[in-house]
């Protein structure tokens, strides 16, 4: 062995060492972390807070009697828990993140520094609205970037995530249509939409109606048109879809839409491939939501929060929900009650407490502001330009059900090049992970078998996207060539093996309880 | 790449678009392209031309909240792998995400008294909505009944949505009092929705109008804005109620303009399976080790489609995990004596303020809210007074404009964040304008 002068050992050890169990359970950087509530005990507490004794109190007799049975832990003990716990996530600043459909680019910071501003971080939503008047002049910026950028008269901003804009879409929809006199109650949905589509349409006291896709994965127009009536309220579109593909006949079906006194809704949460180039309103959508979080940017968090303001053409814009946003002689002002309403706006009610989601509002007007409308086209056009180098590079090794594309922001790829091999869609994706990757989404859309649906996003550099290729283009090499060694029971590198999710839902453990203590003899 | 491709040019990419449809970027009326120094520079002008809470003398509630929020927090959720993970559908990856969510889960239980706890909702408001359109499933009835004292954002939230698939009747506004709500009640009605500490400040004794609700087969929700009080309160689940929904904006989140904040939703186990929403739970990996995973999934959106029990596709994360982490760090002891400051700094205020000539306390019982009647229009008298930079209260007539009766009206918060010279400040401003 080789030894420094200070009779250190200078070469790396012996590779064996790798297998062997350690003392700790814990394995260098990888920590176990147990629960807060095994670590945490009575008595000890993160904070520094007096301890007033109430003399008397004003609580009209409903005072706790007994504990909550929270744990105590110190400032430290807290923070190494959770600093913990964060290493054993993947993330987008770790690593190329290709989840199709959820679109997963670099979150730039500046924008967490604005939301922080003590002026719109530690901002009163029901403040006298004289001391409000930067926040609703944001707001107000804000709207005019959506407006402007979908070419839509006007936009409805409480509604908290994507699926509540749906939601908000669909109760501008219903409340147009009463105010019409008319009972509609089918809406069409194709079938390669996302999951809240049909949902929302369920959940706003619709019925559901499928549309068939072709086979180049785009609506069946045929078969849309057979069922457009006089009982359609609206059709629910994703463009582009959830293929990755840009419906081609989008003018002919808001057209015929129409002309059946149907509403048409688009699902927006694909217009980071389109945004700066086309107007949705130029394309003859009624109402559209913009996932904030993906298309500007805002953080996933983990799931959240998002925020998902809709754009509405000028048939639906006077059903838009409280509170409005007006601006006159005396400034920006609130309308937050249909008592204050003077210019015959009939909004259908309200979706949340207050005015929607102003820490998101703040990042994603930061996200526009930096980018200016010449950097969202750019976005855009790196976000497809990525994904059509993802599917042409890796097409003739894995398969495209689509043939070559052009795709916009994402490229799917169906699991018939697995065909044979005994390696599934999860298997592939699951080898992802210890390749250091998080894998793509799998399993939708639906109208693929075992779909796998790659969006780079406009953040990964060539050299970023020719590494992830390369790691892709092996695994189906290996795949095809019966080398199942790396996809049975992978990943074995990331802080947990496959998760026993049956074991879960058959017998739910949703929360930490107290080992009980043997009951004493009676 | 375009090579690659085999296009000479990104527009090339774009042919499916009908070409009518590009508009050029002249199009867009629209700033272009700004560096980091501009782009901050604007923004922190316009977040100049707001009064920060902790500029001035603040007295806002009614739903959301001025607390201190410790150093640690923020610093935590701004690590990169919580801040910038997707919702955790590959579990081997994200164990960090799903571990905090079972511990927000299980702080969510134990705080309101319930037996299992969602991930989060959006806000308090819509949690409210999902608990109603829970009861009406789980009661097959249609109407819900609100109490005048649940917040009037919330009544109409839950009008507006849970309306569509039932009646929604609501009970009358009466300030400092306890409606007759258990009167109301009748064969068709699925749920109460009483909130305590109400909008008015009023604790509720929610006990005997469980009691009410059962014996008619309906349910009882419990609704709080505040969830601190639960550090001082009975816990909702120990007064019998079904279904309990929160705003936890309070601890660990700032006021943000009113978003983005977190729902917290609890209820019995025997309902499991109605619940809305996300659910993390505990099982093991193929080695053995114990892992987490989200679970009954089979209610969600993404496997049911129009079959679900809600349209949810998102929980409320990064504020789910403030949520935990501040409540991490408080404990059972620090929680107990952050309550107990909030109540004695609002205990103190009350008595400053209704020495005041020309006010009057209307509330009787509180936790670290309250309602005075002043002897003329309360918006007035807060403008009155922004203008001499006291930011005094909410009027009730913000919440209800078109309810005359409660125009003298000022709901009033105090929490640990407010001096004994912010109290002196208000109680002195309103004897010169009152």
């Amino acid at each position: 062995m080789t030894m420094n002068n200070q009779g250190r050992p200078s070469q790396a050890g012996h590779a064996e060492i790798l297998d062997l169990p350690t003392i700790s359970g814990d394995r260098g950087l990888d920590h176990e972390e147990p629960l807060i509530f095994e670590i945490g005990r009575e008595g000890h507490c993160g904070v520094d807070l007096p301890n007033v004794q109430l003399s008397e109190s004003r609580l009209g007799g409903q005072r706790r009697r007994g504990p909550i049975g929270l744990p105590g832990l110190s400032e430290p003990e807290v923070i190494r828990h959770y600093v913990r716990l964060s290493r054993m996530n993947y993330a987008i600043d770790a690593g190329l993140y290709p989840l199709g459909s959820c679109t997963m680019k670099h979150n730039p910071r500046l924008n967490e520094k604005m939301a922080r501003l003590p002026g719109f971080g530690d901002l009163h939503p029901l403040a006298p609205q004289s001391t409000t008047q930067g926040a609703l002049e944001l707001i107000s910026e804000l709207m005019t970037w959506l407006t402007t950028l979908t070419g839509m008269p006007a936009v409805a901003m409480s509604p908290k995530a994507g699926a509540h804009g749906e939601l908000c879409g669909l109760l501008a929809i219903r409340a147009a249509i009463e105010a019409r006199g008319e009972k509609r109650n089918r809406i069409l949905v194709p079938e390669s939409a996302h999951g809240t589509n049909p949902a929302t349409a369920a959940f706003a006291g619709f019925v559901i109606d499928e549309v068939k896709g072709t086979a180049d994965g785009r609506v069946d127009m045929v078969e849309l048109e057979g069922k457009l009536g006089p009982d359609v309220a609206a059709i629910m579109l994703t463009n582009p879809n959830t293929c990755g593909l840009f419906e081609r006949d989008i003018r002919h079906m808001a057209d015929a839409t129409h002309k059946a006194g149907a509403y048409f809704y688009c699902d927006g949460a694909n217009f980071n491939a389109i945004a700066g180039r086309v107007r949705p309103g130029d394309l003859g959508i009624d109402a559209m939501h913009i996932n904030l979080h993906k298309t500007f940017s805002t953080p996933h968090g983990g799931g959240g929060p998002g925020a998902g303001p809709v754009v509405l053409s000028a048939a639906l814009a006077p059903f838009a929900p409280l509170p409005l946003l007006v601006h006159d002689a005396n400034g920006f002002r609130l309308i937050e009650d249909r008592a204050q309403i003077t210019d015959g706006a009939r909004p259908f009610g309200r979706m949340c407490a207050f005015h929607g989601q102003m820490g998101m509002f703040v990042r994603a007007l930061s996200y526009m502001l930096s980018h200016g409308r010449d950097g969202v086209r750019q976005a855009s056009e790196d976000a497809v330009l990525s994904a059509n180098y993802i599917l042409h590079s890796l097409k003739d090794v894995m398969s495209a059900p689509f043939g070559d594309g052009p795709c916009m922001h994402e490229a799917l790829f169906d699991d018939s090049f697995l065909a044979g091999t005994g390696v599934t869609t999860l298997d592939f994706a699951k080898a992802m992970i210890d390749e250091g990757y998080h894998p793509m989404t799998m399993y939708f859309p639906l109208v693929v078998h075992g779909a796998m649906l790659i969006e780079p996003t406009e953040s990964e550099s060539k050299e970023s996207l020719d590494r992830f290729i390369h790691v892709l283009r092996e695994l189906a090499l290996e795949a095809k060539a019966g080398k199942k060694v790396r996809f049975d029971g992978a990943p074995r590198l990331a802080p947990r093996r496959r998760l026993d999710e049956t074991a879960a839902a058959r017998k739910p453990v949703l929360r930490w309880k107290k080992k009980e203590l043997p009951q004493a003899a009676e | 790449m375009l090579a690659k491709i085999g296009v000479g040019s990104v527009d090339a990419l774009f042919k499916d678009v009908p070409q009518a449809a590009v508009v050029p970027l002249s199009a867009f009326d629209l700033p272009d392209t700004q560096g980091e120094l501009e782009v901050d520079r604007k923004l922190t002008r316009m977040a100049a031309r707001n009064t920060a809470a902790g500029a001035a003398p603040f007295f806002c509630g009614t739903g959301a909240y001025k607390h201190h929020v410790p150093a640690a927090v923020d610093h935590l959720i701004q690590r990169s792998e919580f801040l910038t993970s997707y919702t955790p559908y590959q579990p081997e990856i994200p164990q960090g995400t799903l571990q905090y969510m079972f511990e927000f889960q299980t702080q969510v239980a134990l705080l309101t008294g319930m037996e299992v706890a969602n991930a989060s909702l959006y806000d308090g408001s819509t949690a409210t909505t999902e608990a109603v359109l829970m009861a009406q499933r789980i009661t097959k009835r249609p109407k819900a009944i609100l109490s005048g004292g649940l917040h009037p954002h919330y009544a109409e939230t839950v009008e507006t949505v849970a309306g569509l698939h039932g009646v929604i009747a609501r009970a009358p506004v009466t300030p400092g009092k306890a409606e007759d709500i258990a009167a109301l009640i009748d064969d068709k009605t699925a749920c109460i929705v009483v909130q305590s500490p109400d909008v008015f400040g009023l604790i509720r004794d929610l006990k005997p109008l469980a009691a009410a609700a059962h014996a008619k087969g309906a349910l009882l929700i419990a609704v709080v804005t505040e969830v601190v009080s639960l550090g001082l309160l009975e816990a909702p689940g120990f007064q019998d109620a079904d279904i309990v929904a929160c705003e936890g904006q309070s601890i660990g989140n700032g006021l943000n303009f009113g978003g983005p904040y977190v729902g917290l939703f609890a209820t019995k186990e025997k309902y499991l399976r109605q619940m809305p929403g996300r659910l993390c739970g505990e099982t093991a990996d193929a080695s053995g080790k114990r892992g987490y995973v989200l679970t009954l999934s089979t209610r969600e959106q993404h496997i049911r489609r129009e079959k679900a029990t809600s349209n949810i596709c998102t929980n409320s994360g990064l504020c789910c995990l403030a949520f935990t982490i501040h409540l991490s760090l408080l404990g059972e002891e620090g929680l107990t004596r952050l309550a107990r400051i909030n109540h004695a700094k609002a205990s103190s205020l009350a008595d400053k303020l209704a020495a005041v000539k020309g006010v009057r306390l209307v509330t009787p019982a509180f936790f670290n809210e309250f309602t005075v009647k002043l002897s003329r229009p309360a918006a007035d008298v807060v403008d009155m007074l922004a203008k001499r930079g006291i930011i005094a209260g909410v009027p009730a007539s913000r919440l209800l404009p078109h309810d005359p009766s409660v125009k003298d009206l000022l709901i009033v918060a105090a929490t640990e964040t407010t001096t004994d010279e912010d109290a002196d400040a208000l109680a002195r401003a309103l004897a010169e304008v009152l």
